[in-house]
């Protein structure tokens, strides 16, 4: 039941948060945010599941499961559960979710209860996306998050926020309807009694789809796992479907920024590892290549885009157009390293942009402009938000004894040696020449903003950053640097839930 | 259950009893206070009676009344007429009124609606004349649909239509200073006569082909040959009859009288109209096709399958109420459209309807008038709200109405996105099941893909219109120029508001009973 309490404390924290006066509602939100934190710890150090959530042989941590609605042909239940894929991600969320909190004290100065309440919501709808091991739980809770969220965007955002938070919607909804589609089709045509995913996992594995209105079972499986993947890969985002990523980011405030790229758009490489990675793996040998092209396209193009911008935060928007890319890589290799350190990436790009996000939101609440062409030597006005600033940039450009070196090394480790994937060293080989990029991109708008004369186009006294902005980035920071030492903290139960896939695909 | 405390059998009609018995308190008040302005005491009364009623449906349905098997209900000390729990529908007045699961499902949805409308109304009709009158004309047409649920013939089928009619005619119109109050009750009552005309025309060809008014009658006549020779009256008597529920339910082709009457009503009249008149509507739709017209030997006779004529106006209807919804600028335009839209997805339930049965989608169809029995009224009510503080008609006039009215404009949200049936709310299951018995009932008739493929196009582009509610609440800027301080919070208003959204939520967990009930009760129809 610990599951369920987590869930429930936070949906109820949510909604007193909601209810409270603006005045408390920031304090209020962040002690409320301390015991879903707290109780995710605990998980973590508690955890005693083994193998993956999915398959056959796992062990999963605090299962429950319950009918909820036996109708027609199809059980539905609710059914939740923890292995190592999702408990890395659920902590990750809980922490991400109290840090935005508190870095959000300064931006946020208008109807407070109702902001941090709806953060509060999304954080819980968050948890459920990666508990969920039921198809329709795990929907409900995948499509709660874009409401609260295109609310964030919307009322607290930027100038466009309108645009940007319609966009955001319709792009999201729109992919989630394909899934559910191309989802129901799947079930339709499986042996299974039930949504339960490790049923219709173990379908899969088990010969998967029959015919179904005509249509040959080899056929939906493939047309089904074009759809999903498309469906997800909006969300992630890869090229070509990430243009309402930058949009979003621009115009939201920075706690969403920092949940939007910190934890949704884990969602969405989350989804495809748990169902194109999990129960295709004929079709992934047929896709591998397309998928891999998508991959290092969006890599390097995702990189180039970040290269032409002069906007931090569109900078740093595009540049997890390129991190993605590089988990995509990680997961069409299928192999041990590769998915791993895919499934590494996700925690540890979680981290390291949310720790972009608040360092540019720090810089921005002080000079008002995020422009690069706005201002320069910002290193002698705000030394420790800078220097923060600095710290994640290197992470990002994978810094050894920083997570994101960890995790990218992983990866490219991992692809190199693809069996699955044709022409795996040349695909690797032209992805690692974004880092290349990113370190272009990074250190060019950090010598121009942070280095060199003092010089800033608004007329705002930029000081220090107060205490409680600089706080969650220097836990960030802690975090980074001990993923980055030791990465076998989550690494090692990521690996143990990643295997039981790669036995599916014949050779691991 | 000898120790159970026994009721007659006539104690089966006991919802829409509570109704009528409410009603006339309140003429007898009326008669000693004529001129009471005692709002509280009236609204209190109207809406306690609405509470019994429902609490007593439940109670009903909870205790097996009227359902099959010995296992249909729990083993509550209450029954009616013992061992009637478990021994199938109980028939009242030589069946011309029948109680089962199906009448009290229907009978739960008129009186949650006529409860939450009774006390929004509280407010709403703060400073207007004719307190007693409304609420004793809301509790009579009520009463009138809680009757239609349990009506087995279609002469009381017409007569508790016509009580339900009249009041509402009423009550639409009952604004007397207000121009396009009485226009459109007017324009209400003109086509509601004339739907009533045809109606009974069409009573009287299946009277003239089969002998019959009685539903059962009407249904073995037929199987028996008794009506071979009349096939085309009976096939005429069936499509005029659609007609006439046509109208009930606001779909198409008699669906151009909601827009105009639901915009000059009262708004809480307008979402009394557009829930439980509609889930009235439905009832009898769903009874008179599965139990008098059974689609094997009514297929036989008039040489069609009925079904087709469902398909046709499911699709239009709901194609129809939603592109008209998505061009509206009046919100409470744009709800009737949408409410159009929700008759052609509930019409889905007869049109899935097979010779091999379709429970699914007939339970469907009855979940998702329930479900619409909350999130619609509720966001009628919203409007209602709207128009208690003086905000204006159109999505301009409600921008930014979130800075001044967080959780009625939270609730909104919720109404509205469960109306298009996007999770997290109820709306969500209702639709999926929607979805789910069409899919089931293509295998039998490929013509449902294409009513599935209709449903979820419909559904995603409803978002469109839906959404832009919310945008103009939450996101849009204020509107300038007006103090926005509109004066009090109101308490009935805001009561209903916040019900109808928390209902429209614990829907979604709480689906699995909502579901079960649905389905003993479609089977038990379709036998």
């Amino acid at each position: 039941m610990m599951i369920e309490t987590l869930l429930a404390v936070t949906f109820a924290g949510a909604l007193v948060t909601f209810l409270a006066p603006n005045r408390i509602a920031g304090k209020l939100a962040f002690a409320i945010s301390l015991i879903p934190a707290g109780l995710s710890l605990w998980l973590f150090t508690a955890f005693d599941g083994s193998g993956n959530a999915l398959l056959e042989g796992g062990e999963l941590a605090w299962e429950n499961q319950a009918t909820w609605i036996s109708l027609g042909a199809y059980d539905i239940s609710w059914y939740v559960g923890l292995d190592g894929i999702s408990l890395p991600l659920v902590v990750l969320t809980t922490i991400l979710t109290t840090l935005a909190i508190v870095s959000s004290w300064t931006p946020i100065d208008m109807r407070e209860s109702q902001f941090y309440g709806l953060v509060l919501f999304i954080e819980a709808n968050l948890i459920g996306v990666f508990v969920a091991l039921d198809f329709f739980m795990w929907f409900i809770f995948w499509e709660a998050v874009l409401i609260p969220m295109y609310l964030l965007i919307g009322v607290w955002g930027g100038p466009r926020r309108k645009y940007a938070a319609i966009k955001f919607f319709i792009y999201t909804n729109v992919a989630s309807l394909l899934m559910f589609g191309a989802f129901m089709v799947l079930v339709f045509s499986l042996e299974v009694t039930s949504f339960a995913l490790p049923e219709i996992a173990q379908a899969m594995v088990n010969g998967g789809p029959e015919s179904f209105a005509g249509v040959a079972g080899s056929t939906i499986a493939s047309l089904v796992f074009v759809a999903m993947f498309i469906g997800f890969a909006v969300k992630v985002p890869v090229v070509p479907f990430h243009t309402w990523l930058p949009d979003a980011h621009v115009e939201a405030p920075t706690p969403a920024s920092v949940l939007l790229a910190g934890v949704l758009l884990k969602m969405g490489t989350y989804a495809l590892l748990r169902f194109n990675f999990t129960m295709f793996p004929d079709q992934l040998e047929v896709y591998a290549i397309p998928i891999a092209a998508i991959a290092v396209i969006s890599v390097i193009y995702g990189a180039m885009l970040a290269l032409a911008q002069t906007d931090l935060k569109r900078i740093v928007a595009y540049s997890s157009v390129s991190s993605m890319g590089y988990v995509i890589l990680g997961l069409i290799a299928f192999t041990h390293f590769g998915v791993g350190g895919a499934t590494f990436q996700m925690v540890s790009h979680g981290l390291i942009s949310g720790l972009m996000f608040m360092a540019v939101g720090v810089i921005y609440n002080a000079t008002h402009t995020r422009m690069v062409t706005d201002m320069s030597g910002m290193a002698d006005r705000m030394p420790i938000a800078v220097g923060i600033l600095i710290a994640g940039a290197f992470g990002y450009m994978g810094l050894p004894l920083m997570s994101g070196f960890a995790a990218e090394y992983f990866i490219f480790f991992g692809a190199f040696g693809s069996d699955m994937l044709m022409y795996a060293p040349a695909f690797t080989a032209l992805a690692m020449f974004g880092i290349v990029i990113v370190a272009g991109y990074l250190l060019f708008a950090m010598q121009r903003t942070l280095f060199g004369p003092y010089r800033l186009e608004t007329d705002y006294e930029v000081g220090r950053a107060p205490l409680h902005d600089v706080a969650p980035m220097f836990v960030l920071l802690g975090l980074i640097i001990a993923l980055g030492v030791a990465p076998e903290l989550i690494f090692e139960m990521i690996l143990d839930s990643v295997d039981p896939i790669l036995d599916l695909g014949g050779d691991a | 259950m000898s120790d159970a405390f026994v009721l007659p059998e006539w104690a089966a009609l006991a919802p829409a009893l509570v109704l009528a018995t409410t009603a006339l308190l309140l003429f007898v008040y009326d008669s000693i206070s004529p001129k009471s302005t005692n709002r509280a005491a009236i609204a209190s009364i109207a809406a306690a009676g609405a509470l019994v009623s429902l609490a007593t449906a439940v109670w009903f349905i909870l205790a097996g009344t009227g359902a099959e098997g010995v296992d249909a209900g729990y083993d509550l000390w209450f029954v009616v007429d013992e061992p009637g729990a478990g021994e199938g529908a109980i028939s009242v007045f030589g069946g011309q009124l029948i109680v089962d699961q199906m009448a009290l499902f229907f009978m739960v949805v008129v009186s949650v609606v006529t409860a939450l409308v009774a006390i929004s109304s509280y407010d709403y009709m703060a400073g207007h004349a004719y307190q007693a009158e409304y609420y004793s004309l809301l509790l009579l047409a009520a009463t009138g649909m809680s009757t239609m649920a349990a009506a087995n013939s279609l002469v009381t089928i017409f007569i508790a239509l016509e009580l339900a009619s009249l009041p509402s005619y009423a009550l639409v119109a009952i604004l007397k200073d207000n121009r396009g109050s009485v226009e459109a009750g007017l324009k209400y009552f003109l086509i509601g006569a004339l739907s009533s005309a045809i109606f009974v025309y069409g009573i009287s060809l299946v009277y003239g082909a089969t002998g019959h008014l009685q539903l059962e009658s009407i249904a073995e006549t037929i199987e028996a040959g008794g009506a071979d020779a009349y096939g085309g009256i009976l096939g005429l008597g069936i499509l005029m009859l659609i007609g006439g529920f046509a109208f009930k339910t606001a779909s198409v082709p008699f669906h151009f009288w909601a827009p105009e009457a639901y915009e000059g009503a009262p708004a809480p009249i307008a979402a009394f109209l557009s829930s439980a008149s509609k889930a009235a509507g439905f009832v009898i739709l769903f009874r008179v096709f599965t139990t008098a017209f059974p689609l094997e030997v009514t297929t036989d006779v008039i040489g069609l399958e009925w079904t087709h004529a469902f398909i046709i106006l499911a699709i239009v209807t709901m194609t129809v109420g939603n592109f008209a919804a998505a061009t509206q600028q009046n919100v409470k335009r744009m709800l009737a459209y949408s409410s159009v839209g929700h008759a052609g997805y509930a019409m889905i339930g007869l049109a899935g309807l097979t010779v091999d049965g379709g429970e699914l989608v007939l339970g469907a169809a009855m979940m998702h008038l329930l479900v619409y029995g909350f999130m619609n009224t509720g966001a009628f009510l919203f409007v209602a709200l709207a128009e208690y503080w003086g905000v204006g008609r159109t999505f301009e006039d409600y921008r930014g109405l979130a800075s001044r009215a967080p959780i009625a404009c939270a609730a909104v949200a919720v109404f509205m996105f469960s109306l298009a049936g996007i999770p997290p709310f109820g709306g969500f299951w209702s639709k999926y099941f929607l979805f789910l018995g069409s899919i089931e009932a293509a295998a039998t008739n490929s013509a449902m893909l294409v009513v599935a493929a209709a449903l979820v196009i419909n559904s995603a582009l409803s978002l469109y219109y839906y959404s832009r509610l919310v945008k103009a609440v939450w996101i849009d800027d204020p509107v300038t120029g007006f103090d926005r301080d509109f004066g009090g919070t109101p308490t009935g208003l805001y009561t209903a508001i916040v019900f109808a959204a928390i209902m429209t939520v614990v829907l979604l967990p709480g689906f699995g009973p909502v579901a079960d009930v649905a389905i003993d009760a479609a089977s038990a129809i379709l036998v």
